[in-house]
C-alpha cells in the first residue's frame, strides 16, 4: 500500500466548475463580519453539568461587556427537553441588556414563542433542518409540518413587531441520513426567507463538513437567498470548522456564529468538541484585517499580533 | 444546534457518515474488513441499532468517492509529511521508550504515509527525548515506498545519521536573528554556512535534503516576521541544495492573510513544487491557514499524528496540526493522499496511551469514546 505507483484515479468526474474561490477571493473578503454568540444557548445546551442560573446570567453580562453584538441568551423549550434551559425566564429577565446589542432566544413553538415575549424578548430563532428525519427525531413532524408552525410563529412575531432569526440544521450532514443536498438546503432556507425570517443560520450540526461541501451547499443557496441574510453556524467536531468559516467568507457570507470558549458537546460523538470557539474565530479574523462589531473585541485579537508582545508572554497574561 | 435532548445516542447511519466522511472504506489504501468495522460499531456503542443492517463497502465506496464535492484549483495530490515521531515527540515532557518510538514509527509505516521524519541526530544535552537516534533509527522497518528523514543540525550529526542508516536529512533554518540566536545559538548567516556543508556533504552523497524554515509567519522574540525574509532565507536553503522548503508558522499565531502574503512572496522566488507547510495550531489557525496554502497550489503539508507536541513558548497550547484532522479535510477536498485515516487513527491512540496524553486530534476524539 505504501508503494502505490499506480493510484486508482480517485476523481473520476471533472473538477467542479466553481472556480470563483482562488486564492483572489481573499481580495474579496468581507470588510466587516458580524459575530452571533451562542454560547450561553448552544454551547451550555450541550454541556452536561446544569449552570445555575446566576452564572448564566454572569456569562452573558461578560459576554456584553466584551462588546458582542449578539448573544443568543437562552432556550424556551421544555424543561423536560433540555432541562439546562429551564430557567429561560429567569436569564433573559435577569441578563443586563446593553443598547445596541441583541439577545434572541431559541423558540421551538407558539407556545415558547409567547413565553418568551413575556419574559422580554424581542428576538427569536426558529430551528428547521435539511433532512427529514432528523426534523422527525428532534421535533417529530415532516419539514413540511414544521413549515406550517413555523409559518404561525412568523405571524405572530410580525404583528409584535419582533424580529425572526432561521436556523437550518444539518446542512453539511445529518447524523441520519448522511449526505445531504444542497438542493434541499437551499429549498429550506429559501422558505424561512420567503416567510419572514430577516436572516438564516446555515448549521452544520455535527461538524462533518469539509470546505469543498460548504462551498457547494452556499453555491446553492445563494441562488436563491441575498448573501447578506445568511449566517454560517460550523461545529468544530471534526477540528473543521474554521476551515470551513473561512470557505464561507471567501464565498460572501459575513454572519458567523460562535461560542465561547469552544462550550458545547457533541450529542451525536460522545467526547467530540462542540462550536467553533468564539476566540479563535475572533484571532482569524483579526489576523484577516476583518472587522467585528466591537473595539474590545478587535483589541483582544489586535494583541496577539503585536509586535511589541511576543507570544509567549500574550500566553500567559491569559492563564 | 436546536433543541436536541443530550440523552441522544449514535444514530445508525452514524456508520454510513464514518464511510463518507472518514473515508475508511478507501479501496485504495486500504478498505476496511468487517473486523474493523464491528470494532467502530462497538466504538460508538452501535449495538442496539447494528440489527438489520448490512455492511456493503464495495459498491458504495466508489459511489462515495466520485460524488465528492471538488474544489477546483486545488492540487490532486497532496503529500504528508508525518513529523509526529520528531517535532511532536520532541515537544512532549514524557521521555517515550525507545522501543515505543520504533512501534510506533512502524505503525505508521503501515498506514499509506511516505514520508516520516524518524528523529533528530542532535546532541541529548539539548533535545534529551532524541537521545536514542541511532537505536531508533537503528531499530525501525524500513517499509518499501516510505522515506525516513531525519535532522541533522550539524555535519557531526549528519555523519552520525548516515552511519546509522539515514537516507534523507533535514536541516533547520529559520527567519528570524533572534530565534536563530537562542535556538542553535549563531546567526542565520553562520547557521547557512553550517547548513552548506550539511547539505553539500548530503548531496555528494546522494542523500536528498529538506530545508526547514521556523518563524514563516511570526516569532516568539521579534513579532510579525516579513514574507521578504521568509523568502530570502527559503532562496538560501533551495539554492544550496535542499530539494524542498518546509515554511513553518513554528508558534502557529499566523492567519490566512498572512499566509497569503508569506507565500506569495516565497513563491516568486522557488518553484511550487519545491514547497511545503507547517502548521502549528497554537491558535487553533492550522487548518484555515493550510486550506489557504492549498488555494495557492502548495500540494506537501507537514503534520503530526495526534496533533502531538506542545509549544514550548506557549504553556498549555497545542502543537502541530493533527495528521487525522488534515486527512479529514483533504479526503472531504477529494484530494488525493494515499492515507488510510483509520491506520493513522489506530497508531495515534497507541502513542497517546504510551504517552498518557489525550489526543489533539478532533477527529480521533470525535470516533473514539472514552
Amino acid at each position: 500500500m505504501a508503494a502505490m505507483t499506480k493510484a486508482l484515479p480517485r476523481r473520476l468526474v471533472g473538477l467542479a466548475s466553481l472556480r470563483a474561490v482562488s486564492t483572489s477571493s481573499m481580495d474579496t473578503l468581507p470588510k466587516q463580519v458580524k459575530i452571533v454568540e451562542v454560547g450561553p444557548r448552544d454551547g451550555l445546551q450541550n454541556e452536561k453539568n446544569i449552570v445555575s442560573t446566576p452564572v448564566k446570567i454572569k456569562l452573558i453580562d461578560m459576554l456584553s461587556e466584551a462588546g458582542l453584538s449578539v448573544i443568543e441568551a437562552t432556550s424556551f423549550v421544555s424543561p423536560k427537553w433540555v432541562p439546562q434551559m429551564a430557567d429561560h425566564a429567569e436569564v433573559l429577565k435577569g441578563i443586563q441588556k446593553f443598547p445596541g446589542i441583541t439577545y434572541p432566544v431559541l423558540i421551538p413553538n407558539l407556545k415558547g414563542f409567547e413565553a418568551a415575549v413575556a419574559a422580554g424578548a424581542k428576538e427569536v430563532s426558529i430551528f428547521g433542518a435539511a433532512s427529514e428525519l432528523f426534523t422527525k427525531k428532534n421535533i417529530n413532524c415532516s419539514i413540511e409540518e414544521s413549515f406550517q408552525r413555523f409559518d404561525a410563529i412568523l405571524k405572530a412575531a410580525q404583528s409584535a413587531n419582533i424580529s425572526v432569526r432561521g436556523y437550518v440544521s444539518c446542512v453539511l450532514g445529518c447524523p441520519y441520513e448522511g449526505k445531504i443536498s444542497p438542493a434541499k438546503v437551499a429549498e429550506v432556507t429559501k422558505k424561512f426567507y420567503s416567510m419572514g425570517c430577516y436572516e438564516i443560520s446555515l448549521g452544520d450540526t455535527i461538524g462533518v463538513g469539509t470546505p469543498g461541501i460548504m462551498k457547494d451547499m452556499l453555491s446553492a443557496v445563494m441562488q436563491e437567498v441575498p448573501p447578506a441574510a445568511l449566517a454560517v453556524h460550523c461545529h468544530d467536531t471534526y477540528g473543521q470548522a474554521l476551515a470551513n468559516t473561512l470557505m464561507a467568507l471567501q464565498m460572501g457570507v459575513s454572519v458567523v456564529d460562535s461560542s465561547v470558549a469552544g462550550l458545547g458537546g457533541c450529542p451525536y460523538a460522545q467526547g467530540a468538541s462542540g462550536n467553533l470557539a468564539t476566540e479563535d474565530l475572533v484571532y482569524m479574523l483579526e489576523g484577516l484585517g476583518i472587522h467585528t462589531d466591537s473595539p474590545l473585541l478587535s483589541h483582544l485579537g489586535e494583541r496577539s499580533v503585536d509586535p511589541q508582545i511576543p507570544s509567549f508572554q500574550l500566553q500567559d497574561k491569559w492563564n | 444546534m436546536g433543541n436536541v435532548p443530550s440523552a441522544v445516542k449514535h444514530c445508525l447511519s452514524y456508520q454510513q457518515l464514518l464511510r463518507e466522511h472518514l473515508w475508511i472504506g478507501d479501496s485504495v489504501a486500504g478498505a476496511l474488513d468487517p473486523a474493523q468495522i464491528s470494532v467502530l460499531i462497538n466504538l460508538h456503542c452501535f449495538q442496539p441499532y447494528v440489527s438489520g443492517f448490512s455492511v456493503s463497502l464495495a459498491g458504495s465506496v466508489a459511489s462515495i468517492h466520485w460524488e465528492t464535492s471538488q474544489l477546483s484549483g486545488l492540487p490532486e495530490f497532496v503529500k504528508i509529511v508525518e513529523v509526529g515521531p520528531r517535532d511532536g515527540l520532541q515537544n512532549e515532557k514524557v521521555i517515550v521508550p525507545t522501543d515505543i518510538k520504533i512501534e510506533f514509527i512502524n505503525r505508521l509505516s503501515q498506514t499509506g504515509l511516505s514520508v516520516i521524519e524518524v528523529t533528530s541526530f542532535v546532541s541529548s544535552r539539548w533535545v534529551p527525548q532524541m537521545a536514542d537516534h541511532t537505536e531508533v533509527m537503528k531499530g525501525i522497518h524500513q517499509y518499501p515506498g516510505v522515506r525516513y528523514p531525519v535532522l541533522t543540525p550539524n555535519l557531526q550529526g549528519f555523519h552520525r545519521a548516515v552511519a546509522a542508516g539515514a537516507t534523507e536529512i533535514s536541516v533547520f533554518g529559520a527567519a528570524s536573528e533572534s530565534f536563530s540566536k537562542k535556538n542553535i545559538n549563531c546567526s542565520i548567516e553562520e547557521s547557512m554556512g553550517k547548513f552548506e556543508e550539511v547539505v553539500k556533504s548530503a548531496r555528494h552523497m546522494n542523500i536528498p535534503a529538506r530545508g526547514y524554515v521556523s518563524c514563516a509567519l511570526g516569532c516568539p522574540y521579534e513579532g510579525i516576521i516579513t514574507p521578504q525574509k521568509v523568502t530570502e532565507v527559503s532562496k538560501r536553503l533551495y539554492s544550496m541544495g535542499c530539494y524542498e522548503i518546509s515554511l513553518g508558522d513554528t508558534i502557529g499565531v499566523g492567519t490566512p492573510g498572512s499566509m497569503k502574503r508569506m507565500l506569495e512572496s516565497v513563491m516568486k522566488e522557488i518553484p511550487l513544487g519545491a514547497l511545503a507547510v507547517h502548521c502549528h495550531d497554537t491558535y487553533g489557525q492550522a487548518l484555515a491557514n493550510i486550506l489557504t496554502a492549498l488555494q495557492m497550489g502548495i500540494n506537501v503539508v507537514d503534520s503530526a499524528v495526534s496533533g502531538l507536541g506542545g509549544c514550548p513558548y506557549a504553556k498549555g497550547a497545542s502543537g502541530n496540526v493533527a495528521t487525522e484532522d488534515l486527512i479529514y479535510m483533504l479526503n472531504g477536498l477529494g484530494l488525493n493522499t494515499g492515507v488510510n485515516l483509520y491506520k493513522v487513527m489506530e497508531a495515534g491512540d497507541f502513542i497517546c496511551k504510551a504517552v498518557n496524553k489525550t489526543t489533539n486530534s478532533k477527529v480521533a476524539q470525535a470516533s473514539f469514546n472514552a
